[in-house]
Protein backbone atom coordinates (compact mmCIF):
# COMPACT_ATOMS: atom_id res chain seq x y z
CA UNK A 1 0.00 0.00 0.00
CA UNK A 2 1.08 3.56 -0.57
CA UNK A 3 1.61 5.80 2.41
CA UNK A 4 -0.17 9.15 2.13
CA UNK A 5 0.62 11.69 4.78
CA UNK A 6 -0.91 15.02 5.66
CA UNK A 7 1.28 17.02 8.05
CA UNK A 8 -0.46 20.00 9.65
CA UNK A 9 -2.18 20.95 6.44
CA UNK A 10 -4.25 24.10 6.19
CA UNK A 11 -5.76 25.73 3.15
CA UNK A 12 -7.89 28.71 2.25
CA UNK A 13 -9.97 29.65 -0.75
CA UNK A 14 -10.05 33.42 -0.54
CA UNK A 15 -11.37 34.36 2.89
CA UNK A 16 -12.71 30.90 3.62
CA UNK A 17 -10.56 28.42 5.49
CA UNK A 18 -11.45 25.01 4.04
CA UNK A 19 -8.90 22.86 5.84
CA UNK A 20 -7.49 23.54 9.30
CA UNK A 21 -4.39 21.86 10.63
CA UNK A 22 -5.12 18.40 9.27
CA UNK A 23 -2.70 15.62 10.14
CA UNK A 24 -3.35 12.16 8.76
CA UNK A 25 -1.46 9.04 7.76
CA UNK A 26 -3.35 6.92 5.22
CA UNK A 27 -2.10 3.39 4.72
CA UNK A 28 -5.23 1.28 4.60
CA UNK A 29 -6.55 -0.47 1.52
CA UNK A 30 -10.02 1.07 1.57
CA UNK A 31 -10.60 4.52 3.04
CA UNK A 32 -13.85 6.47 3.00
CA UNK A 33 -14.14 10.21 3.47
CA UNK A 34 -17.50 11.70 4.49
CA UNK A 35 -18.75 15.12 5.48
CA UNK A 36 -21.31 17.76 4.71
CA UNK A 37 -21.16 19.86 1.55
CA UNK A 38 -18.43 22.45 1.95
CA UNK A 39 -16.73 20.58 4.78
CA UNK A 40 -13.40 20.38 2.93
CA UNK A 41 -13.39 16.73 1.93
CA UNK A 42 -13.04 17.37 -1.82
CA UNK A 43 -10.17 19.77 -1.17
CA UNK A 44 -8.57 17.15 1.07
CA UNK A 45 -8.63 14.42 -1.57
CA UNK A 46 -7.54 16.78 -4.33
CA UNK A 47 -4.38 17.33 -2.33
CA UNK A 48 -3.58 13.63 -2.58
CA UNK A 49 -2.74 13.90 -6.25
CA UNK A 50 -1.62 17.48 -6.17
CA UNK A 51 -4.58 19.11 -7.88
CA UNK A 52 -4.60 21.43 -4.88
CA UNK A 53 -1.43 22.19 -2.94
CA UNK A 54 -1.72 23.23 0.71
CA UNK A 55 -1.11 26.78 1.87
CA UNK A 56 0.65 25.46 4.95
CA UNK A 57 1.86 22.02 5.88
CA UNK A 58 2.87 19.20 3.62
CA UNK A 59 1.22 16.32 1.79
CA UNK A 60 3.33 13.39 0.64
CA UNK A 61 2.63 10.19 -1.25
CA UNK A 62 5.29 7.55 -0.59
CA UNK A 63 7.60 10.33 0.46
CA UNK A 64 6.96 12.46 -2.63
CA UNK A 65 5.87 16.01 -1.83
CA UNK A 66 2.78 16.75 -3.94
CA UNK A 67 3.73 20.43 -4.15
CA UNK A 68 7.18 19.71 -5.59
CA UNK A 69 6.73 16.38 -7.32
CA UNK A 70 3.16 16.72 -8.55
CA UNK A 71 3.79 14.99 -11.88
CA UNK A 72 5.41 11.98 -10.24
CA UNK A 73 2.59 11.81 -7.71
CA UNK A 74 -0.06 11.91 -10.44
CA UNK A 75 1.55 8.89 -12.12
CA UNK A 76 0.88 6.95 -8.94
CA UNK A 77 -2.45 8.45 -7.94
CA UNK A 78 -5.43 8.34 -10.30
CA UNK A 79 -8.37 10.66 -9.73
CA UNK A 80 -11.99 10.03 -10.67
CA UNK A 81 -14.27 13.06 -10.66
CA UNK A 82 -17.95 13.38 -9.84
CA UNK A 83 -18.91 14.42 -13.36
CA UNK A 84 -17.36 12.12 -15.96
CA UNK A 85 -18.19 14.59 -18.75
CA UNK A 86 -15.38 16.80 -17.48
CA UNK A 87 -12.94 13.93 -17.62
CA UNK A 88 -13.68 12.69 -21.13
CA UNK A 89 -11.37 14.30 -23.67
CA UNK A 90 -11.50 12.27 -26.87
CA UNK A 91 -14.44 11.73 -29.23
CA UNK A 92 -14.59 7.93 -29.10
CA UNK A 93 -14.45 5.53 -26.17
CA UNK A 94 -11.33 3.73 -27.38
CA UNK A 95 -9.48 6.97 -28.08
CA UNK A 96 -10.30 8.35 -24.65
CA UNK A 97 -8.90 5.31 -22.85
CA UNK A 98 -5.80 5.28 -25.07
CA UNK A 99 -5.32 9.01 -24.48
CA UNK A 100 -4.08 8.35 -20.93
CA UNK A 101 -1.15 6.37 -22.32
CA UNK A 102 0.12 9.14 -24.59
CA UNK A 103 3.57 10.37 -23.66
CA UNK A 104 4.39 7.21 -21.70
CA UNK A 105 6.78 5.83 -24.32
CA UNK A 106 4.74 2.73 -25.06
CA UNK A 107 4.66 1.13 -28.48
CA UNK A 108 1.39 1.40 -30.46
CA UNK A 109 0.92 -2.33 -29.97
CA UNK A 110 1.28 -2.03 -26.20
CA UNK A 111 -1.14 0.92 -26.12
CA UNK A 112 -3.66 -1.09 -28.14
CA UNK A 113 -3.29 -4.15 -25.90
CA UNK A 114 -3.73 -2.22 -22.69
CA UNK A 115 -6.61 -0.19 -24.11
CA UNK A 116 -8.44 -3.32 -25.25
CA UNK A 117 -7.89 -4.96 -21.87
CA UNK A 118 -9.29 -1.92 -20.04
CA UNK A 119 -12.32 -1.74 -22.34
CA UNK A 120 -12.99 -5.44 -21.82
CA UNK A 121 -12.60 -5.17 -18.05
CA UNK A 122 -15.17 -2.39 -17.76
CA UNK A 123 -17.66 -3.81 -20.23
CA UNK A 124 -17.01 -1.14 -22.84
CA UNK A 125 -15.54 -3.28 -25.60
CA UNK A 126 -18.82 -3.16 -27.52
CA UNK A 127 -18.81 0.66 -27.35
CA UNK A 128 -15.16 1.12 -28.32
CA UNK A 129 -15.87 3.07 -31.52
CA UNK A 130 -18.94 4.90 -30.21
CA UNK A 131 -18.89 8.65 -29.55
CA UNK A 132 -17.99 9.08 -25.90
CA UNK A 133 -20.39 11.96 -25.36
CA UNK A 134 -23.34 9.75 -26.35
CA UNK A 135 -22.79 7.18 -23.60
CA UNK A 136 -25.21 6.99 -20.70
CA UNK A 137 -24.19 8.47 -17.35
CA UNK A 138 -23.19 5.10 -15.97
CA UNK A 139 -21.21 4.20 -19.08
CA UNK A 140 -19.40 7.54 -18.95
CA UNK A 141 -18.34 6.88 -15.38
CA UNK A 142 -17.14 3.42 -16.43
CA UNK A 143 -15.19 5.10 -19.21
CA UNK A 144 -13.70 7.55 -16.72
CA UNK A 145 -12.62 4.62 -14.55
CA UNK A 146 -11.19 2.69 -17.49
CA UNK A 147 -9.33 5.78 -18.68
CA UNK A 148 -7.54 6.27 -15.35
CA UNK A 149 -6.97 2.60 -14.51
CA UNK A 150 -5.38 1.80 -17.90
CA UNK A 151 -2.31 3.57 -16.54
CA UNK A 152 -2.13 1.09 -13.63
CA UNK A 153 -1.84 3.58 -10.79
CA UNK A 154 -1.04 2.55 -7.21
CA UNK A 155 -3.86 4.59 -5.68
CA UNK A 156 -7.33 5.53 -6.90
CA UNK A 157 -9.05 8.56 -5.42
CA UNK A 158 -12.71 8.99 -6.32
CA UNK A 159 -14.61 12.16 -5.43
CA UNK A 160 -18.30 11.29 -5.15
CA UNK A 161 -18.16 9.01 -8.20
CA UNK A 162 -21.79 7.88 -7.84
CA UNK A 163 -23.54 11.17 -7.06
CA UNK A 164 -24.82 11.71 -10.60
CA UNK A 165 -25.78 8.09 -11.19
CA UNK A 166 -28.99 6.13 -10.72
CA UNK A 167 -29.09 3.45 -8.03
CA UNK A 168 -28.14 0.57 -10.32
CA UNK A 169 -25.16 2.34 -11.88
CA UNK A 170 -24.10 3.65 -8.48
CA UNK A 171 -23.96 0.11 -7.12
CA UNK A 172 -22.09 -1.04 -10.21
CA UNK A 173 -19.43 1.64 -9.87
CA UNK A 174 -19.19 1.05 -6.13
CA UNK A 175 -18.71 -2.67 -6.70
CA UNK A 176 -16.00 -2.01 -9.29
CA UNK A 177 -14.16 0.30 -6.93
CA UNK A 178 -14.44 -2.24 -4.13
CA UNK A 179 -12.91 -4.93 -6.35
CA UNK A 180 -9.86 -2.95 -7.47
CA UNK A 181 -6.40 -4.21 -6.48
CA UNK A 182 -5.28 -0.62 -5.89
CA UNK A 183 -5.55 1.34 -2.68
CA UNK A 184 -8.86 3.18 -2.95
CA UNK A 185 -9.95 6.40 -1.26
CA UNK A 186 -13.55 7.42 -1.85
CA UNK A 187 -15.44 10.56 -0.96
CA UNK A 188 -19.10 9.67 -0.82
CA UNK A 189 -22.50 10.55 0.59
CA UNK A 190 -23.63 6.95 0.10
CA UNK A 191 -22.77 5.75 3.56
CA UNK A 192 -23.87 2.16 2.95
CA UNK A 193 -20.97 1.79 0.50
CA UNK A 194 -18.48 2.17 3.32
CA UNK A 195 -19.57 -0.79 5.44
CA UNK A 196 -16.64 -2.99 4.34
CA UNK A 197 -14.05 -0.25 4.28
CA UNK A 198 -11.02 -0.33 6.56
CA UNK A 199 -11.29 3.23 7.75
CA UNK A 200 -13.68 6.18 7.53
CA UNK A 201 -12.68 9.79 8.12
CA UNK A 202 -15.31 12.40 8.89
CA UNK A 203 -14.46 15.95 7.86
CA UNK A 204 -16.37 18.78 9.49
CA UNK A 205 -15.63 22.47 8.86
CA UNK A 206 -12.15 21.69 7.63
CA UNK A 207 -11.14 19.48 10.53
CA UNK A 208 -11.03 15.75 11.13
CA UNK A 209 -14.06 15.18 13.32
CA UNK A 210 -13.79 11.39 13.45
CA UNK A 211 -11.31 8.81 12.19
CA UNK A 212 -12.11 5.19 12.93
CA UNK A 213 -13.61 1.97 11.64
CA UNK A 214 -16.80 2.53 9.61
CA UNK A 215 -19.25 1.75 12.42
CA UNK A 216 -17.71 4.15 14.89
CA UNK A 217 -16.93 6.93 12.40
CA UNK A 218 -20.38 6.87 10.82
CA UNK A 219 -22.04 6.96 14.24
CA UNK A 220 -19.99 10.06 15.01
CA UNK A 221 -21.03 11.54 11.64
CA UNK A 222 -24.65 10.78 12.44
CA UNK A 223 -24.31 12.60 15.75
CA UNK A 224 -22.86 15.62 13.95
CA UNK A 225 -25.84 15.76 11.62
CA UNK A 226 -28.35 15.66 14.48
CA UNK B 1 -15.35 14.94 -36.58
CA UNK B 2 -17.78 14.97 -33.74
CA UNK B 3 -19.13 11.45 -33.59
CA UNK B 4 -18.81 11.12 -37.39
CA UNK B 5 -16.12 8.47 -37.64
CA UNK B 6 -17.34 5.33 -39.38
CA UNK B 7 -15.12 2.39 -38.43
CA UNK B 8 -13.77 0.44 -41.38
CA UNK B 9 -10.78 -1.12 -43.11
CA UNK B 10 -11.22 0.24 -46.64
CA UNK B 11 -8.39 1.66 -48.72
CA UNK B 12 -9.55 5.15 -47.77
CA UNK B 13 -9.52 4.26 -44.05
CA UNK B 14 -6.02 2.81 -44.34
CA UNK B 15 -4.54 5.73 -46.25
CA UNK B 16 -2.08 7.60 -44.00
CA UNK B 17 -3.70 10.66 -42.47
CA UNK B 18 -1.12 13.17 -43.66
CA UNK B 19 -1.52 11.88 -47.21
CA UNK B 20 -5.29 12.12 -46.89
CA UNK B 21 -4.99 15.68 -45.64
CA UNK B 22 -2.68 16.58 -48.51
CA UNK B 23 -5.03 14.97 -51.06
CA UNK B 24 -7.95 16.80 -49.48
CA UNK B 25 -6.12 20.10 -49.89
CA UNK B 26 -5.26 19.28 -53.50
CA UNK B 27 -8.86 18.23 -54.13
CA UNK B 28 -10.17 21.51 -52.77
CA UNK B 29 -7.72 23.46 -54.93
CA UNK B 30 -8.70 21.52 -58.05
CA UNK B 31 -12.35 22.07 -57.22
CA UNK B 32 -11.81 25.81 -57.44
CA UNK B 33 -10.62 25.27 -61.02
CA UNK B 34 -13.74 23.37 -62.05
CA UNK B 35 -15.55 25.29 -64.78
CA UNK B 36 -18.62 23.96 -66.53
CA UNK B 37 -20.92 21.00 -66.30
CA UNK B 38 -18.50 18.41 -67.72
CA UNK B 39 -15.71 19.00 -65.21
CA UNK B 40 -18.32 19.22 -62.44
CA UNK B 41 -19.68 15.86 -63.56
CA UNK B 42 -16.18 14.36 -63.47
CA UNK B 43 -15.65 15.73 -59.96
CA UNK B 44 -18.94 14.22 -58.78
CA UNK B 45 -18.02 10.86 -60.34
CA UNK B 46 -14.64 10.89 -58.55
CA UNK B 47 -16.43 11.71 -55.31
CA UNK B 48 -18.87 8.84 -55.80
CA UNK B 49 -15.99 6.43 -56.42
CA UNK B 50 -14.24 7.57 -53.24
CA UNK B 51 -17.39 7.09 -51.17
CA UNK B 52 -17.87 3.65 -52.70
CA UNK B 53 -14.24 2.74 -51.96
CA UNK B 54 -14.74 3.85 -48.36
CA UNK B 55 -17.93 1.72 -48.21
CA UNK B 56 -19.98 4.60 -46.83
CA UNK B 57 -23.69 3.71 -46.85
CA UNK B 58 -25.85 5.99 -49.00
CA UNK B 59 -27.91 7.25 -46.04
CA UNK B 60 -24.73 8.21 -44.17
CA UNK B 61 -23.38 10.00 -47.26
CA UNK B 62 -26.68 11.84 -47.62
CA UNK B 63 -26.54 12.98 -43.99
CA UNK B 64 -23.24 14.72 -44.66
CA UNK B 65 -24.51 16.95 -47.45
CA UNK B 66 -28.18 17.20 -46.49
CA UNK B 67 -27.73 20.18 -44.14
CA UNK B 68 -25.88 22.14 -46.85
CA UNK B 69 -28.87 21.91 -49.16
CA UNK B 70 -30.85 24.16 -46.83
CA UNK B 71 -28.17 26.80 -47.19
CA UNK B 72 -28.27 26.45 -50.97
CA UNK B 73 -32.03 27.03 -51.03
CA UNK B 74 -31.19 30.64 -50.15
CA UNK B 75 -27.75 31.01 -51.73
CA UNK B 76 -28.49 29.66 -55.20
CA UNK B 77 -31.35 32.05 -56.09
CA UNK B 78 -29.30 34.98 -54.77
CA UNK B 79 -26.29 33.92 -56.85
CA UNK B 80 -28.52 33.39 -59.88
CA UNK B 81 -29.90 36.89 -59.49
CA UNK B 82 -26.44 38.45 -59.69
CA UNK B 83 -24.48 36.01 -61.86
CA UNK B 84 -26.98 33.83 -63.66
CA UNK B 85 -28.15 30.27 -63.21
CA UNK B 86 -25.05 28.54 -64.68
CA UNK B 87 -22.81 30.32 -62.15
CA UNK B 88 -25.25 29.53 -59.35
CA UNK B 89 -25.30 25.88 -60.36
CA UNK B 90 -21.50 25.76 -60.45
CA UNK B 91 -21.28 27.33 -57.01
CA UNK B 92 -23.78 24.84 -55.60
CA UNK B 93 -21.95 21.92 -57.16
CA UNK B 94 -18.57 23.03 -55.83
CA UNK B 95 -19.94 23.58 -52.32
CA UNK B 96 -21.61 20.19 -52.16
CA UNK B 97 -18.48 18.44 -53.40
CA UNK B 98 -16.27 20.35 -50.95
CA UNK B 99 -18.50 19.47 -47.99
CA UNK B 100 -18.71 15.85 -49.12
CA UNK B 101 -14.91 15.59 -49.49
CA UNK B 102 -14.35 17.04 -46.01
CA UNK B 103 -17.00 14.73 -44.60
CA UNK B 104 -15.33 11.73 -46.23
CA UNK B 105 -12.14 12.66 -44.45
CA UNK B 106 -13.86 12.77 -41.04
CA UNK B 107 -15.82 9.58 -41.76
CA UNK B 108 -12.64 7.65 -42.42
CA UNK B 109 -10.17 9.23 -39.99
CA UNK B 110 -10.02 8.98 -36.21
CA UNK B 111 -9.21 12.03 -34.12
CA UNK B 112 -6.24 10.17 -32.69
CA UNK B 113 -4.71 9.77 -36.13
CA UNK B 114 -5.35 13.44 -36.90
CA UNK B 115 -3.54 14.38 -33.68
CA UNK B 116 -0.63 12.09 -34.53
CA UNK B 117 -0.47 13.55 -38.03
CA UNK B 118 -0.45 17.10 -36.62
CA UNK B 119 2.33 16.16 -34.23
CA UNK B 120 4.35 14.62 -37.05
CA UNK B 121 3.83 17.65 -39.27
CA UNK B 122 4.81 20.06 -36.50
CA UNK B 123 7.82 18.10 -35.31
CA UNK B 124 10.29 20.06 -37.50
CA UNK B 125 9.09 23.19 -35.71
CA UNK B 126 9.56 21.75 -32.21
CA UNK B 127 11.87 24.53 -31.31
CA UNK B 128 9.06 27.08 -31.50
CA UNK B 129 5.90 25.05 -31.09
CA UNK B 130 4.96 22.09 -28.87
CA UNK B 131 3.35 19.55 -31.26
CA UNK B 132 1.70 17.54 -28.47
CA UNK B 133 0.13 20.64 -27.01
CA UNK B 134 -1.28 21.63 -30.42
CA UNK B 135 -2.63 18.12 -30.83
CA UNK B 136 -4.28 18.30 -27.41
CA UNK B 137 -5.76 21.69 -28.29
CA UNK B 138 -7.38 20.23 -31.41
CA UNK B 139 -8.77 17.25 -29.46
CA UNK B 140 -10.23 19.53 -26.81
CA UNK B 141 -11.76 21.80 -29.43
CA UNK B 142 -13.53 18.82 -30.95
CA UNK B 143 -14.56 17.48 -27.54
CA UNK B 144 -16.02 20.80 -26.43
CA UNK B 145 -18.51 21.05 -29.29
CA UNK B 146 -20.94 18.42 -27.92
CA UNK B 147 -20.20 19.62 -24.39
CA UNK B 148 -21.21 23.21 -25.13
CA UNK B 149 -24.14 21.97 -27.22
CA UNK B 150 -25.41 20.09 -24.14
CA UNK B 151 -24.94 23.18 -21.97
CA UNK B 152 -26.90 25.34 -24.41
CA UNK B 153 -29.69 22.77 -24.58
CA UNK B 154 -29.94 22.46 -20.78
CA UNK B 155 -29.92 26.22 -20.26
CA UNK B 156 -32.54 26.66 -22.98
CA UNK B 157 -34.76 24.09 -21.27
CA UNK B 158 -34.32 25.80 -17.92
CA UNK B 159 -35.09 29.15 -19.51
CA UNK B 160 -38.27 27.75 -21.03
CA UNK B 161 -39.26 26.14 -17.73
CA UNK B 162 -39.01 29.55 -16.10
CA UNK B 163 -41.03 31.27 -18.80
CA UNK B 164 -38.06 33.25 -20.14
CA UNK B 165 -37.95 31.91 -23.71
CA UNK B 166 -37.49 35.40 -25.17
CA UNK B 167 -34.64 36.45 -22.94
CA UNK B 168 -31.25 36.32 -24.65
CA UNK B 169 -29.53 37.23 -21.39
CA UNK B 170 -31.16 34.24 -19.67
CA UNK B 171 -29.51 32.04 -22.31
CA UNK B 172 -26.17 33.72 -22.95
CA UNK B 173 -25.05 34.42 -19.39
CA UNK B 174 -25.59 30.92 -17.96
CA UNK B 175 -24.08 29.33 -21.07
CA UNK B 176 -20.93 31.42 -20.75
CA UNK B 177 -20.65 30.87 -17.00
CA UNK B 178 -21.23 27.13 -17.20
CA UNK B 179 -18.83 26.82 -20.14
CA UNK B 180 -16.12 28.55 -18.14
CA UNK B 181 -16.75 26.25 -15.17
CA UNK B 182 -16.63 23.26 -17.53
CA UNK B 183 -13.33 24.50 -18.99
CA UNK B 184 -11.93 24.80 -15.48
CA UNK B 185 -13.07 21.29 -14.60
CA UNK B 186 -11.64 19.83 -17.81
CA UNK B 187 -8.33 21.52 -17.09
CA UNK B 188 -8.32 19.94 -13.65
CA UNK B 189 -9.14 16.53 -15.10
CA UNK B 190 -6.34 16.85 -17.66
CA UNK B 191 -3.90 17.68 -14.89
CA UNK B 192 -5.10 14.63 -12.97
CA UNK B 193 -4.56 12.46 -16.08
CA UNK B 194 -0.97 13.65 -16.31
CA UNK B 195 -1.31 16.41 -18.88
CA UNK B 196 -0.32 19.35 -16.75
CA UNK B 197 1.38 22.68 -17.46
Amino acid sequence: MSVIEFAQVSHRFGEREVLRDVTLRLTENRIGIVGANGSGKSTLVRMINGLVTPDTGRVTVDGLDVARRGRDVRRRVAFVFTNPDNQIVMPTVREDVAFTLRGRRLSPAEVATRTDAALERFGLAGHAEHPSHRLSGGQKQLLALAAVLVAEPAVVVADEPTTLLDARNARRIAALLAGLPQQVIVVTHQLDLLADFDRVIVIDEGRVAADAAPGVALAAYDALLA
Amino acid sequence: MIGLYLPGTSLVHRTPTLLKLALLAVGMALLAAVQGAVSLGVAIAVLAVLYALARVPVRVAWRQVGPVLWLLVIAVPVQALFAGWPAAGLMAGRLIIAVALAALFTLTTTVTSVLSACETALRPFRRWVDPERIGLLIALMIRCVPLVTDIVREVAEARRARGQERSLVALAVPVVVRSLYAADAIGEALTARGFDD
